[in-house]
Parts: C-alpha cells; sequence; structure tokens
C-alpha cells in the first residue's frame, strides 16, 4: 500500500500545480488548447499512474519517476537560454542539411533554431507560436490521434505549452530533413518537459524528421513527450529518434501515427538510455496499400531499463509492416520489447513482419521479449521472431584467428549486430554518428569504417 | 616448425582427438585427409586455439611455443593462420577494415610500425589481383553476400594479406568449382616458401593435384593411421578409406 500513497502524492503534486502554472500563461489560458489540457488534467485525477500490476507495464517498473516531484517547464518560468548556438553543435547531428528546432526542457527557443530558406506549402512551427499567429492550423488537429491514453500522456496534454508542429501541403516534397532537438535539464529543480509535437503530411507529401533528445547536464529530468504523426494518401514519413540522455533522467514517449492510403511510414528509434526509456509507438494502418515500417536500436548498461512497446493495427486489405528491433544490453541493464500486431477481420492480405533480436554482453542483463499477434483475417502473411543471445562465438574465434584482441573483437561484432539497423538510415552521414555512440555508450573501443 | 605430441581434444565431454603426433618442418606441405566425422576440422580447429573445444593431454610446440598456452589472437600474431571451412560474415566492416586493423595487430605484436594507408592499398592490390579479385570487393563487408566459392578465395587472399608461417586450410576446396579451385591453389602456391608450411585438411584428393603434399596423413576415428608421400592421396582416391581402417585391417588378418 505504500507505493500506492507515494503515487497518489505524486498525483496530487502534479494536480496542485496546476494553478501556478495557468498563471504563467497569461493570455494563452483563453484557448481550445487550454480547454484540452484542463479536460487532460481532469482525467488525470482519476487516473492511475501505469503499475507493474498492468500488463502492459508489467516489467517497467516507473516508481523511480513518481517517486519525485518533477516541476513543470513553465512553472519554473521561461528564462533566455544560457547555451548559444555554437554549444549546441555537440548535440547536433552533422553531415547533412537541415532545418532546425531547439527545444529547451520542452519550450521552442526561436534564437537556437534555424527554418530559413522553407519551400512553399510548409509550416515548420512552434505549437506556442502557431497558437498566437495561427491556431486554427492546430485547432481540431492536435490530440486527434491520442487515444488510450494513460497518466503520463494525460500529464504531458495538462502542462504541454509547446512542441513542433510540422505541416506538409499536398504534393510538397521537404527535401532537407527537420533536426529537432530537445535539450532538457538545464535548471537546479528536476524539470518535467512536456513537448506535444505533430506532423501532418499531405497528399503525395514527403518529409523527414529527426527528433534528438539530449541532457544539458548531469541532472535528473524527465522527458514525456508525444509525437502525433498523420500521413495522408500517397505521403512519405520518415520519423527518426535518436534519444540519448543522463543516465539520471527518465523518458518517455508515445508515437502516435495514423495512416491513409499508399502512405509510407519509417520510424527509425535509436535509444541510447536513460535511467528508465520507454516508447509506445502505435500506427493505424485505416486505409489500403499502407507501408509501415519501426527499425529500432536500443542500447542499456549498468542498472538502466528500456522498453520498447510497438503496435501497428492493421484495419484494412493489403498492407504492409514490417519490424526490426534490436538490443545490446549490458551490466545489470533490463530490455522490454512488447511488439504487438493486430490485423483485423477486413484485413485480408496484410504482410505482417516482427523480428526482435538481443545480445547480453553480460550475465546479469535481462530481456523481456514478447511477439503479441492477434490476427482476425485468414488470408494474411504474418511472421515473426524473437531471440535472446550472446555475441556469436565462432564469428568471435573467427576475428581472433587474424590477430585482432578480444576487445576489438566484440567491438565488430556488436557494429556488425547493429548493421542491418544502422544501414536502413536513409541519412547517410548519420550512419557512423550512430556506430559511434553505440560505442561511447558501451565504453567499448571504437570501429570505424575506413 | 609445428610439433604435436599425443594430443588428445574433447567437445562437450565426447573425445574427438585420441593421440595425434604430428611434425611439420618449414618449407613442408602436409595434408590430413579422412572420412567424414574422423576429427581433421577439430585438429585445425584445436590448432587455431577454438575454445569450444578442450585440450585434455599433449601439446603443441610451435617455433619452440607452447602453443596450447596462447589466445587465438596470439597464436595469429606468431604466425598461425586458419582458413575456415565455414567464413563468417561480418556485415558493417569492409574487408579494408578487417584487414587493416589485424595486420596491425600483428605488427604491433612484433614492434613493427602500423602501415601506411598507401603501403596497406598498394598490399590490398598486389593481393586481391592474385586472386583475381575485384577492388570494389575491399570496401564490402567481410563475406558479406559472397558466395561460397567467393568466401574461400577471400580466406586466401586473408592469408596472402596476413603472410603467417603456418597455414591451416580447412576444406578450403569444398564448394568450389574447377576454375576457383585453380586460383585458390595457386594462392596457396604463391604462398608457398622454404621459411612457410602449409597443412591442408580436405576430404578429397582433388585439391592435392593442384598444392603438392610431401606427406600425406589419413585421421580415422581421432588418430593418425597412416601416413605417407602424396601417392597415397592417389591410393586413396582409387581405392577409399576401408582397405587401411584398422578395425578393417584386423579382421581381414584374422
Amino acid at each position: 500500500m505504500k507505493n500506492k500513497s507515494e503515487f497518489q502524492n505524486t498525483k496530487e503534486w502534479y494536480l496542485n500545480n496546476f494553478k501556478s502554472f495557468e498563471e504563467k500563461l497569461n493570455g494563452e489560458s483563453k484557448t481550445f488548447l487550454h480547454d484540452l489540457r484542463k479536460n487532460a488534467l481532469e482525467q488525470l485525477a482519476y487516473t492511475d499512474f501505469p503499475s507493474t500490476r498492468e500488463e502492459e507495464w508489467k516489467y517497467t517498473n516507473v516508481s523511480p519517476i513518481l517517486k519525485q516531484n518533477f516541476i513543470p517547464a513553465v512553472n519554473l518560468g521561461v528564462k533566455k537560454s544560457a547555451i548559444s548556438k555554437d554549444e549546441l553543435k555537440k548535440y547536433l547531428f552533422s553531415g547533412f542539411d537541415f532545418y532546425l528546432m531547439t527545444f529547451i526542457n520542452g519550450i521552442y527557443a526561436e534564437e537556437l533554431s534555424d527554418l530559413q530558406e522553407l519551400p512553399k506549402g510548409v509550416v515548420v512551427d512552434s505549437l506556442r507560436l502557431l497558437m498566437k499567429t495561427n491556431p486554427e492550423l492546430v485547432n481540431g488537429r492536435i490530440s486527434k490521434f491520442v487515444k488510450a491514453e494513460n497518466a503520463f500522456n494525460l500529464l504531458n496534454r495538462a502542462y504541454s505549452t509547446d512542441g513542433a508542429i510540422i505541416i506538409v501541403k499536398d504534393g510538397v516534397v521537404v527535401e532537407k530533413p527537420i533536426q529537432i532537438l530537445y535539450l532538457t535539464g538545464d535548471n537546479e529543480s528536476p524539470v518535467l518537459s512536456v513537448p506535444h509535437n505533430m506532423i501532418i503530411a499531405g497528399k503525395n507529401s514527403q518529409v523527414g524528421v529527426l527528433g534528438v533528445y539530449a541532457s544539458s547536464g548531469s541532472k535528473t529530468h524527465f522527458t514525456n513527450s508525444i509525437t502525433e504523426v498523420f500521413a495522408d494518401e500517397s505521403a512519405i514519413v520518415d520519423l527518426y529518434k535518436i534519444q540519448n540522455e543522463n543516465g539520471k533522467s527518465y523518458h518517455y514517449e508515445k508515437v502516435e501515427a495514423y495512416q491513409l492510403k499508399k502512405s509510407i511510414f519509417n520510424h527509425y528509434n535509436f535509444a541510447f538510455g536513460a535511467e528508465i526509456v520507454r516508447n509506445d509507438i502505435n500506427s493505424t494502418l485505416d486505409d489500403e496499400n499502407i507501408e509501415t515500417h519501426y527499425y529500432g536500436i536500443y542500447l542499456a548498461n549498468d542498472k538502466q531499463l528500456v522498453d520498447n512497446h510497438t503496435f501497428v493495427d492493421h484495419a484494412k486489405p493489403n498492407c504492409m509492416s514490417n519490424e526490426l528491433y534490436k538490443g545490446i544490453l549490458d551490466d545489470d541493464a533490463l530490455g522490454v520489447f512488447n511488439g504487438k500486431i493486430i490485423v483485423r477481420k477486413d484485413a485480408q492480405k496484410t504482410n505482417a513482419y516482427q523480428q526482435n533480436k538481443t545480445v547480453l554482453l553480460s550475465n546479469r542483463a535481462k530481456v523481456n521479449t514478447k511477439p503479441q499477434l492477434e490476427i482476425f483475417a485468414d488470408d494474411v502473411k504474418c511472421t515473426h521472431g524473437a531471440t535472446v543471445g550472446h555475441l556469436d562465438d565462432t564469428a568471435y574465434f573467427y576475428i581472433r584467428t587474424r590477430g585482432i584482441p578480444s576487445e576489438l573483437a566484440k567491438s565488430m561484432l556488436i557494429r556488425a549486430f547493429a548493421n542491418d539497423v544502422v544501414e536502413v538510415v536513409k541519412i547517410e552521414p548519420l550512419r557512423e554518428q550512430l556506430n559511434h555512440l553505440i560505442f561511447e555508450h558501451l565504453n567499448r573501443v571504437e570501429i570505424e569504417n575506413k | 616448425m609445428l610439433v604435436i605430441k599425443n594430443l588428445h581434444a574433447n567437445i562437450e565431454g565426447k573425445e574427438i582427438l585420441k593421440g595425434i603426433d604430428l611434425e611439420i618442418k618449414a618449407g613442408e606441405v602436409h595434408a590430413i585427409m579422412g572420412p567424414n566425422g574422423s576429427g581433421k576440422s577439430t585438429l585445425a580447429n584445436v590448432l587455431a586455439g577454438n575454445e569450444g573445444y578442450e585440450i585434455t593431454g599433449g601439446e603443441i610446440i610451435f617455433e619452440g611455443k607452447n602453443l596450447l598456452e596462447l589466445d587465438p589472437e596470439d597464436r595469429a600474431r606468431e604466425g598461425v593462420f586458419l582458413a575456415f571451412q565455414y567464413p563468417v560474415e561480418i556485415p558493417g566492416v569492409s574487408n579494408a577494415t578487417f584487414l587493416k586493423t589485424a595486420i596491425n595487430e600483428v605488427r604491433k605484436y612484433h614492434n613493427q610500425p602500423e602501415l601506411t594507408p598507401k603501403e596497406f592499398l598498394d598490399l590490398m592490390k598486389e593481393k586481391s589481383k592474385i586472386l583475381g579479385m575485384e577492388e570494389s570487393l575491399i570496401s564490402r563487408s567481410v563475406n558479406v553476400g559472397f558466395s561460397g566459392g567467393e568466401k574461400k578465395r577471400n580466406e586466401i587472399f586473408q592469408l596472402l594479406m596476413l603472410n603467417p608461417k603456418l597455414a591451416l586450410l580447412d576444406e578450403t576446396d569444398s564448394g568450389l568449382d574447377i576454375d576457383a579451385l585453380k586460383i585458390v591453389s595457386n594462392g596457396v602456391n604463391i604462398f608457398k616458401a622454404k621459411d612457410k608450411a602449409v597443412l591442408v585438411v580436405t576430404h578429397y584428393q582433388r585439391l592435392l593435384n593442384y598444392i603438392q603434399p610431401d606427406f600425406v596423413h589419413v585421421l580415422y576415428k581421432g588418430k593418425i593411421i597412416k601416413s605417407g608421400g602424396k601417392e597415397l592421396a592417389l591410393e586413396l582416391e582409387d581405392k577409399g578409406y576401408d582397405w587401411i581402417k584398422p578395425e578393417l585391417v584386423e579382421s581381414e588378418t584374422v
């Protein structure tokens, strides 16, 4: 019962802080967005935070997140960031052209962003600014696809004032990807960052978005994000996520994608660890000839926990989904993978593939992996597979017989293991930078391909 | 160069090698032949240091050093090379990266400076030409997307690049067509020198037409039951193994 009261206190903390939050909003409290916030807050009042008694959270104990009172960024007061544009570079991925949005503690920092020369027919803006200049672009769209909300989602929506809004008109191809840096934790107090992002890709449009989550220091913080994606007919949306926050921080994101006819949604998820990382990634394939691809790499060491829950909802016929998630766990790390696929009664001729592979680098690391296929149509092709193991002994021996020392041999095998996910990254210069991060996070000798 | 004395080895508690004695001198080519399951591949793997096998007795002395005390990488640095029967794919690691790392690790062990990029590239070009390999292969991942024959060829390419003292060829001929067999054999013959030695492990005599052995040994049930010159290989090709199997030979004499 102790936990229950602890969680209750935490919830009350968030409920009680809303008043001072509202006071900081000034004119922003009389908008439809604020009505949505109040509605979310009301729901939060009677929604418990997830516990391990629930199937969806069985292996992920979030009580460390709930033992602390994180202060919503707005309550802390938004001040000009001390960081310079030059200092941002160490967090950004480079070697390619991109538009840049920077969020400090979840709040847009215009002076640290660069959205010059956006093509016609593309809106890339901060939710907060757009609410002032053109709220109609947001009204009726935001929160439309968020469903089955848990207390974290409600917490986000109650306190979120900002996020990246990307709206691409029909037929527009955005050539350069939009890199979005979410830099959190530059504060004495433990901050709650609650960005709410939305990508709307019109018919035949194409857009690539690279969300980078980083910590500006070593203090604890809680990033609790929502990203909604709408891909209209024949749109192609590539959404990359590189989560690279400090070991004391907590991270949760819900991605909710809704796809129409012939659209393609590619999600690339690189989780480099925090104390607890949880991703809920959902796609609804609500028309024919849709493609959904989920690729993931998850790394964890020390006592970190990384949990990826994916859910592909095949609602209509002739669609294809493909999922490949690979994990590398060291020390006492814990991994969770839950891949749910529903093929509804109408969704004949569905092709759905899912694969989860985890390599354990220590004897103490653990992973709980669960494919969850619910198939109600009779003419479908669905495969899934999950493997858990150590680095391949034969390959390890092979490399060493060439005079290569054991540590380097292991690094080569780690690189080889991650390769089939890394190599599908379309932004080529990202690949080596991702490899670099893999070795950096595992504290292993780096193998660079030259 | 290599002295093996009364070598015993197990895998998962099952004895595979039951007392092997073999001496290989510099400049010699030895062939180990024998039916499936006789322990040929085990011998090659044990020499290279495969930790999947447990050594239960005997010794292996290579150039005066006790090989059994060395890790696989140190055996390689001392000059032992195993061309694998089933070469391993390493996606994401190019042949160039792989070989450059390997060569420089061996050089470091011998207190030699690393190869410059130019020296390395020249070496790659020279050796790949011998094996008729395309240069584009250099930037491709190790063995990924290679056919069985290409993988075997790549093993010999690595042999020439690393230029060890002792080459152990484990069923290098399997899966090769006649043209590939000639190319691979030519590579091995170029490697051959008076300060080098080769141990060919093979099921068939075919490869020995191109890589001429000085000695042929028949391995059967974990023991060398017959040794001879290269004519022994031809005899085996002709008559099979039955005529030298001890239990059959014994039953005939009874």
